[in-house]
């Protein structure tokens, strides 16, 4: 199960080592071993049920690992929930994109991290500053929006994956950790948030990207983690391997 | 909520998807009536009044209307800032009836008027953190927490006071009772600052757009590290504090602290956040909606006193036009 266990730590940006979680008697993963490395994108796929999920949740604070450790640049036991690692510079597009209906474009890639004008004590909004800011986030990603100002609830499932992973890498984050972001898409929606993810790269920003398409997750990722039945099973290069090669290794049938 | 954009000309395809709709395509337009349904409403009111009974429209009558109205308007805010979160205050009444008690009990006991005056609004905002709380901690649904404390406290009220009325004859209250600056009396002023603030505290601060965020989904606003918890606690609190400036007012218009509830003000100040196109179902609030509500509210009861309509049949009203409201609101973008 360790084919790539030793890469010098300094390349990557976040990484465990025997790590472990379960619900009650239910094993969720045992002793993985997993990296991510600066720059890359890193793709975790797996069957449904294989751990993938629970993986990335204790990775990025939601959960916390019965055991093991883990590493975001090189700093061990990073952060206790989410907000924390928000703060660290990891963000996640959540399956659930995690976005207001009710607020419009800009609040939302703003939510919880406003711009204000302090006078005096009270600190006031500055909503042209937010909407202009949204504006250039929106273009940075070439993210097409008819307006800043205009409510989520009324966007199609593509601009609104676009406005969850513009949210994300909004903030200068080092690390950019999506589940599942093309699961409810169109073909056309998909290449949208793929072209995305490859501009996310050219900018920097590393990914760590959990799909259950195989030919998606050799078009995008440098390297691609393998999970089966709560164990981390293999780990290869993206360019060196087949669709074959990854049903494979997921199915358990190499 | 216009925003500056729409008044710039033209430039770009963005701008021209922002700009106004034509006035005809706007009348047309369901979800217009929607957002609009309490102005409409209002407006429709104080015409057919007018025309029926003229001294409606006189200016002592609109005084005395506004002033009547002053109160729902402070509750409807408190009620507003709960509703946004998704929740419901059943106990606003009885935490009026509380503070008015306590207001009364201090008062009489020769503590001075302005110690009566912050300690109730300061035990009503307790029972609004306390609902907060039960509600958040405890994970017990608003609708049943809220209906506890209603009779908690009601059952408090009538313990302190013995079921008897206070006198509360203070020439602080009677001034703010009966005084005015400009056109309008003092508790309209009271209204109107309270109309102010919170609309600042609703639009421009972080806190509104989390309370908003917090109503409209609680799961997502947690993921982005929003504690909504906190946020609910604070609304419930701001609302029990509307309850103690609405006990207030209501000491200083009838003079004495009575162990009663006034059941109208809380349906009205739900009728009148309905009326103002705020969502049940949180996430989407207004405050000039719901106080236009409650002045709208209180233009019915006065309109239909004006032409001698029997009390009886404005319960029936103000039903049927809450209602028509709801349907109305269904068509909301």
């Amino acid at each position: 199960m360790s084919a790539a266990h030793h890469i010098p730590s300094s390349e990557a940006i976040l990484a465990c080592e025997g790590l472990s979680k379960h619900f009650g008697g239910i094993r969720a993963f045992t002793d993985v071993a997993f990296q991510a490395r600066r720059g890359e994108v890193t793709a975790v796929i797996g069957d449904n049920g294989a751990g993938k999920s629970t993986l990335i949740r204790c990775l990025v604070g939601v959960h916390v690992p019965d055991g093991g450790e883990i590493f975001f640049d090189g700093r061990p036991r990073p952060f206790a929930n989410p907000d924390e690692a928000r703060k660290a510079g990891i963000e996640t597009v959540h399956q659930n994109l995690a976005l207001i209906d009710e607020l419009t474009v800009a609040q939302n890639l703003f939510l919880n991290r406003e711009i204000v004008r302090r006078i005096g004590p009270i600190a006031l909004l500055d909503r042209k500053a937010m909407r202009e800011q949204a504006r250039a986030m929106l273009s940075r990603l070439s993210i097409n929006m008819p307006s800043v100002n205009q409510r989520v609830r009324r966007l199609s499932g593509g601009q609104r994956q676009a406005i969850s992973i513009c949210r994300a890498a909004g903030s200068g984050a080092k690390l950019v950790v999506m589940d599942e972001p093309t699961a409810a898409l169109g073909v056309q929606e998909t290449g949208n948030v793929e072209a995305l993810i490859r501009r996310l790269r050219e900018q920097a920003v590393s990914v760590i990207l959990v799909s259950h398409n195989f030919d998606q997750v050799r078009r995008l990722s440098d390297q691609i983690w393998v999970m089966r039945a709560g164990r981390m099973v293999a780990t290869v290069r993206s360019s060196e391997t087949t669709g074959n090669e990854l049903v494979a290794l997921v199915t358990g049938a190499a | 909520m216009s925003t500056p954009e729409q008044n710039a000309p033209v430039q770009t395809a963005g701008a021209a998807e922002e700009s106004r709709p034509s006035l005809s395509a706007l009348l047309l337009d369901p979800s217009f009536w929607a957002d609009w349904a309490s102005v409409v409403g209002l407006v429709g009111l104080v015409i057919v009044f007018g025309i029926a009974q003229p001294v409606f429209l006189s200016i002592a009558n609109l005084q005395a209307l506004l002033l009547a109205a002053a109160i729902l308007v402070v509750l409807s805010i408190g009620q507003t800032f709960v509703v946004a979160t998704a929740g419901i205050d059943l106990s606003l009444a009885a935490a009026v009836m509380l503070g008015a008690i306590i207001l009364g009990l201090v008062n009489a006991a020769g503590y001075g008027i302005f110690l009566a005056c912050v300690l109730a609004v300061i035990a009503t905002s307790a029972v609004g953190f306390l609902n907060g709380v039960l509600i958040t901690a405890g994970k017990i649904p608003d609708f049943v927490v809220t209906l506890g404390t209603l009779s908690g406290i009601t059952g408090l009220g009538l313990i302190l006071s013995g079921g008897e009325p206070t006198m509360v004859g203070s020439t602080f209250l009677l001034k703010l009772a009966s005084g005015s600056f400009g056109p309008f009396g003092y508790p309209v002023w009271v209204a109107i600052a309270a109309v102010i603030v919170a609309h600042i505290a609703l639009y421009h601060t972080r806190f509104g757009v989390h309370l908003l965020a917090t109503g409209g989904q609680v799961e997502s606003a947690g993921a982005l590290g929003i504690r909504t918890n906190r946020v609910k606690i604070a609304a419930y609190t701001i609302s029990g504090f509307c309850a103690g400036i609405a006990s207030l007012l209501l000491v200083a218009r009838i003079g004495s602290a009575e162990p009663l509830i006034n059941t109208s003000l809380l349906l009205n100040s739900v009728a009148a956040v309905v009326l103002g196109g705020v969502s049940l179902f949180g996430g989407r609030a207004s405050i000039l909606g719901p106080a236009i509500g409650a002045l709208m509210l209180t233009a019915l009861v006065n309109g239909l006193t004006l032409l001698s309509v029997s009390a009886f049949y404005q319960p029936l009203a103000v039903g049927a036009i809450v209602v028509l409201a709801a349907l109305i609101m269904r068509y909301q973008k």
